[in-house]
């Protein structure tokens, strides 16, 4: 395998070229170069999918070294890419999804005076994932890692002539980076321990180990912490739902698809480490749970159509955190993959309603869109149903497993929270459809004649992802539902080191009667607040804002997301730049300036009084000189 | 000694030098020629350095084109220049340097060109020469002779408070100067061996501790108030925001490395012990150093300062990775010396080329610039991302290693310093917001014009070294490797050694030889 790097090098000639000649060639090069080297990418992809299914019946993995990037004393490491099981999901992922919300950004971002300033970006983003996805070692992955955080930084802020854009994308960043700043600390703490950073080696040395050695429970911390940053988890989700200033297929796509997934990507590829350390593994799947019911908490009352879409990204990549974090690591890579269509669809399709409606983005202002749009009505009714997780949509299958695994591998309480979450999942899903589409129209009446669906380019983006919101699951279809989990299959080789320890902790008296059980009280769940919603949302609109003011006080706090921004603000930033200030006009200035300034003063002054001595008067010298004279003598004798 | 008898290091120390004499007898009123002749002089000596590159040989630790010939014979100072893997990339970068400062002087630079190419030429004579002299005593005067032009630019071309800063300036390393003057001396007396020869002097002499102690202080003084450590740190932004561009591209590029290379070069051969000892107090400086100057540029109003400050944070990760004494740090430093010259010259670069058009650096009264000028936004960004360390430029592979290296020194110290990694994106990105982007409101900076060739053709150069160093850093980490290796080696072995002698003396065995004690070590 040594064309390995033909997968993601058309999108970096995609970045040159758009970013040097883009602007001079006009939108027409760009349409086709953007697109089209991810397009380009993504067929190569399939090419290396279809020769690792049937070249590589064993499953071994294909890594290509590239060149010795950086070596210095013990470090030496090499740039590489690896191709297996796991990377290829992600691949096609990255490189599919990518490729078609490339396609839509060609119609939503039409006329746009940055327009080859956004396919840049774009191309280098999905440049910077496949070497995050496909990086054989920590040190190139942190590459791919922070690369995608910078582009996610540029589009964040694309419109940078609002300053709140500006602002997000800043924030994201840095947010980010706090991440980062742990899992540097990790790559330190696996250098200091396996003197390598290449996958390979290190996990071969890690297996051997003790299960709980408490550097692999550090080092798996510390990665996590990398995770909770990129993932959007608590505490350092707050960037995320400010990153919907940026355009909609960014959100789709880096917010929501793929880059915010990263983190669970990258446990999954480490979870050899992962499995060693049950301490981070608990923290993995507690930190998921309760993002994933925190923010879904958030998002039953937002009314910016994207922000609930945000708050929904977060807490769907909660779920992934505790699939992976109970060591259903299948599980989360499954759910990661639907997530990628129904959650880029949800998005593309938001966009859609927001081009008809020329930019409106609150959902108090829509309502019976059904009828203007009704493409991008019925493509995200598949996204809603399968988000919500309704039987033989992709969500189902892939939630449904989750919540298993976390009932049968963690602990019952684990899965009370994630049916309460799927229940609120339902809640705010149901209500932004039916607030968009369904009920009478809430717009002002002269925007009703723009109205229009969207163009081909956009709508045909639609129903590819609807196809696979609605048919996608079809590949992971459990034992239990009769399938044959094709997919878990697929995964098996990535993980076949470590089934013996990822097996051991699934409790074998939980029965397939049990696990039934389970699934129907989470479809009953599902279909009640369904009920409700239809029943507050288009038959009674006042029983929302009667309880809204009932429980005035819960509303604001999660109308106000729980006040986590200013707390954040009064408490960390505002006090940062003031004691800043502070060194700077009274440290630097006042005291080490004065200092010098000071000692300068003094030899000056010094030197001004000394100066008065020299008269020129050669009587006074004589006078001095005789006066001198005498206190010395005088010393001399009456000491 | 591998290329003897080549004189290739002093013809890079006196192209510039022969270069000025001649500018003395062009007219002055020859503008256009003058500054034609001083780039082709810069350029010539940049293309001699680059023949030195390719000629090294990264395979050998010790001096290669080596110079030595007897000065004052009584006194036993040389004219002795020599090159390792540890002062030929600084060569490189000052030499790379000069052609850019002098093209960035085209608008900048209007009143007494002649003399100012003068200065410079000057100027670039003695950094060589202070990177290249491998004899103390010409070392010093090196060190001090580069002092007088830079007071010169920075007081007659610089700013209004220009005086004030070139004075700051001045006593500052005046004062480290001269205390360096004196620890030479110490160490030549108390060496006695009638040399200044620096690798003799290492190779021969083993310090007791309590004098490798104060000459530490006296050296380790005079190199802190270069780097600058913190706390003398406080002239480095006034003579950066009092100097024009050319004097605050040289000075943070090139002049700032003096310290730090002066610490690799004399303080961990010749004390080792007392760099040791000192390794705990020096990396807290660093410490406070990287986040003090990030947290102090954050809040800068001005441009310039903002930038000066940030090199107070940089240098201090240089400084934590020299006292790591670890392979992977002290070459991650050497690396980020050159990082740092790069990027930060760069900055300074694009704040003159700001400052050219509006007369001002105050951030507040820009704001919205990316679509008025997206070449300037676009070069501007990849500038910021190589002086915040983002892996895939310069700036990553260098700080990585620093922090690496200290974390496997320290580990409390690497993470210290990774924090000023988030707050370097913080006040860097915070800065590029401010000036690039939001709406373009000031009426002022609707007139604004992007770049000219020229300065595309200043940036071009800088961005591909960002890149080049960020992806393929082998090709120059490779020329420092057998150095540093043979440097920390050398330290270790003596560190170890005057433990000895001092053990020893403890019991009162005076006399001693040094086969015993070399015996002793290798049991």
């Amino acid at each position: 395998m040594t064309y390995l790097w033909l997968i993601p090098v058309f999108t970096l000639i995609g970045v040159v070229l758009n970013g040097l000649l883009g602007k001079k060639f006009g939108d027409k090069f760009v349409s086709w170069v953007g697109p089209g080297a991810v397009g380009l990418s993504f067929l190569i992809s399939c090419i290396f999918l279809f020769k690792l299914v049937f070249d590589s019946p064993t499953g071994d993995s294909y890594i290509q070294k590239l060149f010795v990037w950086i070596a210095a004393g013990n470090l030496v490491v090499e740039a590489g890419l690896i191709l297996d099981h796991l990377s290829v999901v992600m691949i096609m992922v990255v490189t599919g999804v990518g490729f078609v919300i490339h396609v839509y950004s060609v119609g939503y971002m039409h006329k746009d005076p940055g327009y080859a300033r956004y396919f840049t970006y774009l191309n280098l983003f999905i440049f910077s994932m496949l070497i995050l996805v496909m990086a054989d070692s920590f040190l190139l992955m942190f590459v791919g890692w922070e690369g995608v955080g910078l582009c996610s930084y540029l589009l964040i802020g694309f419109w940078y002539e609002d300053k709140k854009n500006a602002d997000a994308g800043k924030k994201a960043f840095i947010v980010n980076r706090i991440g980062d700043f742990g899992f540097l600390i990790g790559l330190f703490f696996i250098f200091i321990e396996f003197a390598s950073l290449d996958f390979e080696s290190v996990f071969s040395m890690a297996s051997s180990r003790q299960i709980g050695d408490p550097v692999i429970v550090a080092i798996t911390l510390l990665l996590f912490i990398g995770a909770v940053g990129k993932s959007a988890q608590i505490p350092l989700y707050v960037w995320l739902p400010d990153a919907m200033q940026g355009p909609t297929p960014v959100s789709a796509l880096i917010h929501a698809a793929t880059m915010v997934t990263a983190g669970v990507y990258m446990i999954v590829r480490c979870h050899v480490l992962y499995l060693l350390a049950p301490l981070t593994m608990s923290i993995v799947a507690v930190v998921g749970v309760v993002t994933a019911v925190y923010s879904a908490s958030i998002g039953t009352v937002q009314n910016d159509i994207k922000r609930v879409l945000a708050y929904s990204t977060i807490s769907q990549i909660g779920y992934m955190f505790l699939a992976v974090g109970v060591g259903a690591f299948t599980a989360g890579m499954f759910h990661l993959m639907t997530h990628a269509f129904f959650k880029g669809l949800l998005f593309l399709g938001a966009g859609s309603v927001i081009h008809s409606l020329s930019g409106e983005m609150d959902m108090r202002f829509m309502g019976g869109l059904k009828k203007y749009i009704p493409i991008t009505f019925w493509t995200f009714l598949i996204a809603v149903l399968a988000i919500t997780g309704i039987p033989g949509f992709s969500g189902f299958f892939s939630k449904d497993e989750i919540l298993w695994n976390a009932f049968d591998k963690g602990n019952p309480i684990l899965w009370v929270i994630g049916v309460f979450t799927a229940g609120l999942t339902a809640f705010y899903m149901f209500r932004l459809f039916y607030l968009t589409f369904l009920g009478e129209s809430r717009f002002q009446s002269e925007k009703e004649l723009h109205i229009h669906e969207s163009p081909k380019i956009m709508t045909i983006p639609l129903i590819i992802l609807g196809f696979f919101s609605l048919f996608g699951g079809y590949i992971g279809v459990s034992h239990s539902l009769g399938g044959e989990n094709h997919f878990k299959k697929f995964m098996e080789p990535v993980f076949r080191n470590s089934e013996i320890i990822a097996n051991s902790t699934s409790n074998a008296e939980n029965s397939l009667g049990l696990e039934y059980l389970l699934m129907i009280i989470s479809i009953i769940i599902v279909l009640i607040v369904l009920i409700i919603v239809h029943q507050i949302y288009l038959k009674r609109p006042d029983i929302a804002s009667t309880l809204a003011k009932r429980f005035s006080l819960a509303y604001r706090v999660l109308l106000n997301k729980y006040y986590i921004d200013e707390i954040y603000h009064t408490f960390i930033v505002n006090p940062f730049i003031k004691i800043s200030d502070i060194f700077w006009k009274i440290f630097d200035v006042k005291i080490v300036d004065g200092a010098v300034n000071g000692t300068a003063n003094v030899i000056q002054s010094a030197g001004d009084k000394l100066r008065k001595v020299q008269t020129g008067y050669v009587q006074e010298y004589a006078l001095s000189l005789i006066l001198g004279a005498v206190i010395i003598i005088g010393y001399f004798i009456f000491r | 000694m591998v290329n003897q008898g080549s004189n290739i290091l002093s013809y890079i120390i006196f192209i510039p030098f022969i270069g000025m004499i001649i500018l003395t007898f062009i007219r002055r009123e020859n503008v256009k020629f003058i500054r034609i002749y001083t780039l082709l002089v810069t350029i010539i000596d940049f293309i001699i350095s680059v023949v030195l590159f390719i000629k090294f040989d990264p395979d050998i630790a010790g001096m290669q084109f080596v110079v030595k010939k007897e000065w004052i014979k009584s006194l036993g100072i040389s004219y002795y220049l020599g090159v390792d893997g540890i002062n030929l990339l600084l060569v490189m970068l000052t030499t790379f340097f000069g052609p850019i400062v002098i093209l960035s002087t085209r608008n900048a630079i209007n009143k007494e060109v002649k003399k100012f190419m003068i200065f410079y030429l000057m100027l670039q004579t003695g950094i060589l020469g202070v990177f290249l002299s491998l004899d103390l005593i010409l070392f010093y005067i090196f060190w001090e002779a580069m002092l007088v032009p830079m007071y010169f630019i920075i007081g007659v071309w610089g700013g209004p408070q220009r005086v004030y800063a070139a004075v700051k300036f001045f006593l500052f390393t005046m004062f480290g100067g001269v205390l360096m003057l004196i620890g030479i001396l110490v160490l030549y007396f108390k060496a006695g061996l009638n040399s200044f020869d620096l690798v003799e002097i290492i190779k021969e002499i083993d310090l007791p501790l309590n004098y490798q102690m104060w000459l530490f202080l006296a050296f380790g003084i005079a190199f802190a108030i270069k780097v600058p450590l913190f706390p003398f740190h406080t002239w480095l932004p006034d003579a950066h925001v009092e100097a024009p561009t050319a004097g605050s591209v040289i000075l943070a590029a090139v002049l700032l490395k003096m310290g730090t290379y002066g610490f690799l070069r004399f303080c961990l051969p010749l004390f080792p012990n007392a760099s040791e000892q000192f390794f705990p107090f020096i990396s807290v400086l660093a410490l406070i150093g990287i986040i003090y100057g990030a947290m102090v540029s954050m809040v800068q109003p001005d441009l310039k300062k903002l930038v000066a400050y940030s090199s107070v944070s940089h240098l201090g990760f240089v400084m934590l990775g020299i006292f790591s004494f670890t392979q992977e740090g002290v070459q991650g430093s050497i690396i980020q010396m050159v990082n740092h010259g790069i990027s930060t010259g760069a900055l300074f670069l694009i704040v003159g080329m700001i400052y050219e058009r509006r007369h001002t650096r105050l951030i507040k009264n820009f704001g919205g610039l990316a679509s008025q000028i997206p070449v300037f936004s676009a070069f501007f960004m990849i500038v910021v991302l190589s002086s915040l360390g983002l892996p895939g430029t310069n700036g990553f592979v260098g700080e990585f290693l620093i922090l690496l290296g200290t974390f496997l020194r320290n580990k409390a110290f690497a993470i210290f310093g990774a924090v000023g990694i988030i707050l370097t994106a913080v006040y860097l990105l915070w800065m590029y917001q401010r000036v690039i982007f939001g709406k373009l409101k000031d009426e002022k900076n609707k007139l604004l014009k992007d770049l000219n060739l020229r300065e595309v053709t200043i940036l071009v150069p800088i961005v591909v070294l960002i890149l080049w160093i960020g992806v393929y850093p082998l090709t120059f980490m490779t020329k420092t490797e057998k150095s540093v290796e043979y440097l920390l080696e050398v330290r270790k072995l003596k560190s170890e050694r005057t433990f000895f002698v001092n053990e020893i003396d403890e019991y009162k065995i005076e006399i001693l030889d040094e086969q015993v004690l070399s015996q002793k070590i290798n049991d």
